[in-house]
């Protein structure tokens, strides 16, 4: 049975479609930034916001919210875009995206922006600091649930297998990870640079419960959360298997847009696509 | 002069004096701020013993976490505690924590301005038999450099209570360096402790000495043994090098004239940098400094080494001597 109706499913992927124009349009204004990881990680952010989440945009500070911590803060783009339409700030703002003074910075500054459970950028960092927050709950005795999104090319580093460890041994079931399987990094595929798979089996070895999803099934992914919250003895690992620059089909696959923003005319090209939903309807834009 | 408001110990020079680690100083204080504050809780990257986290760990063992040998991972996890609302304290080696987390202390911790202590352990080359591996000799270095990050080094292990204490109580991240060997015990309770505020401890108008951490001591046994040549020294316990008492540097600056840091750590980047820092842009005077001279510790008792390395009484007093004839 599915934990989610087909009514809201389709919603959530109008509203990730929306958003994916607002990210392609502030990536274009701000001339740089990363355009394949958050066009990939757009439907399970929109999943996680607008169906798993426990939080109160008008009270970001809510005690008994639930805590998203984004390790892979060059994604950064795709949070804004969706913190923007879960009502955190006005969906205008996006176009500061990385500029003097902004509230968004060109990675996440928690300090900057009320909604943001951390500063991220550095890779390997998060899973960490979700940790912390899942101990500081248990402590407390509350029942939110503690979320971190990592990304596969930070894999690499050597403090995502010490957080690993350290969350198996303390059996925290009130924590959720979601690995943004997207297979590139900068200098290439995952596999050229450093071979990552089996990532299911090397967390099952370590103690994690693992299940895989399409990262882009709005309904599977939110089926891998609610099923998560009844696993009682370990920490959740949802490998969500995404496609970099999905809904733009020339940047889909490519290792190559995952640091740059489009121009103008691969901005047009992109919108177009996204509004036509790749040719499928007619767009009433320009 | 012995300043009579520091309430040092009565027989300052004497032989009775006791001697401990600083590093206990930590212990007690961090059991005393988790029965004030439930919130405190204490991780460590597998040396419970050595860096005196134990203590904590034995009362209150709910509220401790063992890391494993895994000091980036402490500092992440102890940076979400901190944004939880919790006062993490993590501890280890200051080789390791921060001198291998320096990334998550930088962007997990203070960028985050998560409330963070940080406890390193075994600095300065008093560690001795362990080698240059396990002497924390650059930790100030790369830790005051760090926006928003308190950096102390008490000198005695009352101090270190106290300064534990105080951190406990302040809001923002914090390091802490301790030492490994037995240190004399000089101050007292009633001896004040402000963080960012250095004590005068001897008043005096040849030479100024600041100093921090156990060399405080043999600073003052110094100044006492110039007295006899006629030299007057004053010595200045500059606990707090990050934000530094600017005011008190440079009071003693312009009584003396002349100016001798002491640390056990790199003189390249450490306390003695930071007031050279703050008297190259204010008031200019001849600087010499008793640390490190850019080099690697080696193996050896820790007496041999201080005396080695020019971190003795003699070491301090030919830095006098020094700065003395440059004053001229």
């Amino acid at each position: 049975m599915s934990s989610i109706h087909d009514d809201k499913i389709k919603k959530i992927e109008e509203k990730a479609n929306e958003i994916r124009q607002d990210l392609i349009k502030s990536l274009l204004e701000a001339k740089s930034g990363h355009s394949a990881g958050p066009l990939g990680f757009i439907d399970v952010l929109s999943t996680l916001y607008f169906h798993v989440l426990k939080y109160d945009p008008k009270n970001p500070n809510w005690e008994d919210r639930d805590k998203l911590f984004v390790s892979h803060g060059h994604i950064a783009p795709a949070i804004y875009a969706v913190m923007a339409h879960a009502g955190y700030f006005p969906v205008e703002e996006l176009m500061t995206l990385r500029k003097l003074g902004s509230r968004l910075q060109g990675h996440p500054h928690r300090e900057s922006l009320p909604g943001l459970e951390s500063s991220s950028g550095p890779l390997g960092q998060g899973l960490s600091q979700a940790i912390g927050a899942a101990l500081a709950a248990k402590l407390d005795g509350k029942r939110n649930r503690i979320y971190a999104c990592l990304s596969d090319g930070e894999h690499d580093e050597g403090q995502t297998w010490e957080a690993a460890l350290f969350a198996a041994k303390y059996k925290l079931n009130n924590l959720t990870a979601i690995l943004d399987r997207n297979n590139i990094q900068i200098d290439g595929y995952t596999e050229d640079v450093m071979p990552l798979d089996s990532l299911a089996l090397k967390y099952e070895s370590f103690g994690w419960h693992v299940l895989e999803v399409d990262g882009h099934n709005i309904g599977d992914i939110a089926d891998a959360c609610e099923f998560a919250k009844s696993v009682y003895e370990k920490p959740v690992m949802i490998i969500a298997h995404t496609i970099p620059g999905k809904g733009v089909d020339f940047m889909e696959f490519k290792f190559e847009w995952h640091g740059k923003p489009p121009n103008k005319e691969e901005a047009k090209a992109s919108l177009d696509q996204l509004r036509t939903l790749g040719g499928k309807i007619k767009s009433e834009h320009e | 002069m012995i300043n009579e408001k520091m309430h040092l110990v009565e027989d300052l020079f004497g032989e009775g004096l006791k001697a401990v680690p600083t590093r206990n100083g930590f212990g007690e204080g961090l059991v005393n701020a988790g029965k004030k504050n439930k919130n405190v809780v204490a991780l460590c990257a597998d040396l419970t013993d050595s860096t005196r986290i134990s203590y904590f760990q034995k009362e209150f063992p709910a509220r401790y976490f063992e890391v494993g040998v895994a000091e980036q991972n402490m500092a992440g996890i102890a940076a979400g505690m901190a944004v939880a609302g919790k006062v993490p304290f993590i501890s280890s080696y200051g080789v390791f924590s921060p001198g291998r987390n320096w990334d998550q202390i930088r962007v997990s911790i203070c960028y985050n301005n998560a409330n963070v202590k940080i406890a390193g352990a075994h600095t300065g080359i008093s560690v001795g038999p362990d080698g240059a591996t396990h002497q924390a000799l650059e930790d100030m270095a790369i830790t005051r450099c760090l926006p928003g990050l308190v950096v102390i080094a008490p000198c005695d292990s009352i101090e270190t209570k106290k300064a534990t204490e105080a951190v406990a109580e302040h809001k923002g991240p914090v390091y802490m360096r301790f030492a490994r060997e037995n240190d004399t015990v000089f101050t007292t309770e009633e001896t004040p402790f402000e963080i960012g505020k250095a004590n005068l401890l001897k008043d005096g108008s040849d030479v100024a000495v600041v100093a921090c951490g156990p060399l405080v001591y043999k600073a003052l046994v110094a100044a006492k043994e110039l007295e006899k040549d006629g030299i007057s020294v004053a010595v200045l316990n500059n606990h707090t090098i990050s934000p530094m008492d600017k005011n008190a540097v440079l009071d003693l600056a312009k009584k003396t004239n002349a100016v001798v840091t002491v640390e056990e750590h790199q003189i390249n980047g450490g306390m003695g940098s930071a007031v050279a820092e703050i008297l190259s842009r204010n008031y200019p005077v001849p600087v010499e400094m008793v640390g490190m001279q850019n080099s690697f510790g080696e193996s050896g008792e820790p007496k041999e080494l201080l005396e080695k390395y020019g971190m003795s009484v003699d070491g301090i007093k030919m830095a006098v001597k020094k700065v003395l004839e440059r004053k001229k």
